[in-house]
């Protein structure tokens, strides 16, 4: 295995190009170096891209923030403008393994590792993140939804790297919110998973809203129709109870020892209640 | 003997090692560099018994390759005591008798000490969360709990 530590993004999209064999891209390694030791996977070479300056800030602009690729999920709870703008990003990335872990993995590896129970995708997708890839082509800049296609797998071209990932800066009465459900309190993979974001009127009433599910379906969901379900409304009952039954069926779980396909179904629509009450109170509602 | 050149800081020194691109740094540690305080219990980053602090952040040395120790600064159990003198969190560990067989130990004094830094006088809760990274099979961590609420209360003067 050869190892590799390029110092400028250009040089990391280059080596990605030209390798052959199997090539990682090596951030917070809370997932690669477990998937090495169990043998699921044997890479002939690791890029380590926490060289590249770039990457290891989050970076607040007139549009809002960057979180670079390397940033460790702690970095985010420590931020307090992040943490203001997003609450629910943050809570969600800081949801991820342990405090050990949490000073290690990153939101893009997160996203890219391909799980449908990333604690973080969730609360992006709902946030209307969008990851910055580089690669041997133009720049791009796609939805964050749109990167996981199957459970490992991604859209990312051979050479490609998300160099970031962007959240946008928030209009007034704006909040979000991520929950998961876990038979334990800490320490998990979620068995279900919830992230909310919405802005109000003057009024109170939803205006814009995402909902996204997590561990439901092969990847995270963005729901329209549990979205549409409060828009235009305070959250009154009838409300929420449209919210829940939208999410529930949009659910494709399967059944394992973790929760039967009824009960990821039924706490789908418990959590984005829950979750969306959250974001409402965050976005000042009374 | 070939291998990836590294410089980094273990404990104020400086350390220069030459380690293989797999080899993770707890292997370094404990194999190259006879620091056996880090220990392996679960090799994957779910018990926190190979903590350790890195950069001024608390990881399980399990999770990270020896490689990219290079040019970072790295804080183990054997850099916790003043010498002969141990640290209060130490101390209170035995007054306490905050372990039995010992194997989490380092792990746990590395997270307590780390979780101490960021928030002097954490409630029980807090405590609970800020080391449910780091596993013990014998005490049930009441004892553990016990003696960092006693480390608490002596760092205050109380």
């Amino acid at each position: 295995m050869q190892y590799e530590r390029p110092s400028s993004l250009k040089d990391a999209v280059d080596i990605l190009s030209k390798a052959k064999g199997s090539a990682h891209i090596l951030a917070g390694g809370s997932d690669l170096l477990v998937k090495m030791k169990g043998d699921f996977v044997e890479p002939d070479l690791i890029v380590d891209i926490k060289s590249i300056k770039s990457l290891n800030e989050i970076k607040k602009t007139a549009k809002g923030f960057t979180i670079g690729a390397s940033v460790p999920c702690a970095a985010m709870g420590e931020h307090a403008g992040l943490k203001k703008a997003w609450p629910g990003v943050v809570e969600a990335a800081n949801l991820i393994g342990s405090k050990q872990v949490q000073g290690r993995c990153t939101v893009v590896g997160n996203l890219c590792n391909a799980s449908p129970a990333a604690d973080s995708v969730p609360a992006l997708v709902a946030a209307g993140a969008k990851a910055v890839i580089a690669g041997p082509g133009r720049r791009r800049t796609v939805a964050v939804e749109k990167i996981v296609t199957a459970p490992g797998r991604t859209s990312l071209k051979k050479g490609e790297i998300i160099d970031s990932i962007q959240l946008e800066k928030r209009p007034k009465n704006s909040g979000d919110a991520y929950l998961r459900f876990i038979p334990r309190t800490e320490m998990d993979i979620a068995v279900v998973s919830a992230g909310v974001s919405l802005t109000l009127d003057a009024k109170g009433v939803v205006k814009t809203a995402r909902v996204a599910l997590g561990a439901v379906a092969p990847t995270v969901l963005l729901v329209k129709e549990a979205a549409k379900a409060i828009i235009g409304t305070k959250l009154e009952k009838a409300a929420m109870e449209n919210l829940a039954a939208a999410c529930s069926k949009a659910c494709s779980p399967i059944d394992d020892k973790r929760g039967t396909i009824e009960f990821r179904e039924e706490v789908s629509g418990v959590l984005a209640k829950r979750a969306a009450k959250i974001a409402y109170k965050r976005a000042g509602a009374k | 003997m070939s291998g990836i050149a590294v410089s980094t800081t273990i404990n104020g020194d400086d350390v220069e090692y030459l380690c293989q691109a797999e080899e993770t740094l707890l292997d370094v540690l404990r194999d190259r560099l006879e620091l056996t305080g880090a220990k392996e219990g679960c090799g994957t980053g779910d018990c926190g018994a190979c903590s350790v602090m890195f950069d001024g952040r608390l990881v399980c040395s399990c999770l990270v390759l020896g490689a990219e120790a290079d040019g970072c600064e790295i804080e183990t159990i054997e850099g916790m005591a003043n010498g002969e003198e141990l640290h209060p969190l130490q101390t209170k560990f035995i007054e306490h008798a905050a372990l039995q067989c010992g194997i989490c130990t380092p792990g746990f004094l590395i997270a307590a000490k780390d979780l101490l830094e960021r928030n002097p006088n954490p409630t029980e809760e807090e405590i609970r969360f800020g080391l449910a990274g780091n596993l013990c099979r014998c005490t049930g961590y009441d004892k553990i709990v016990r003696a960092m609420q006693d480390t608490v209360k002596e760092m205050k003067g109380v």
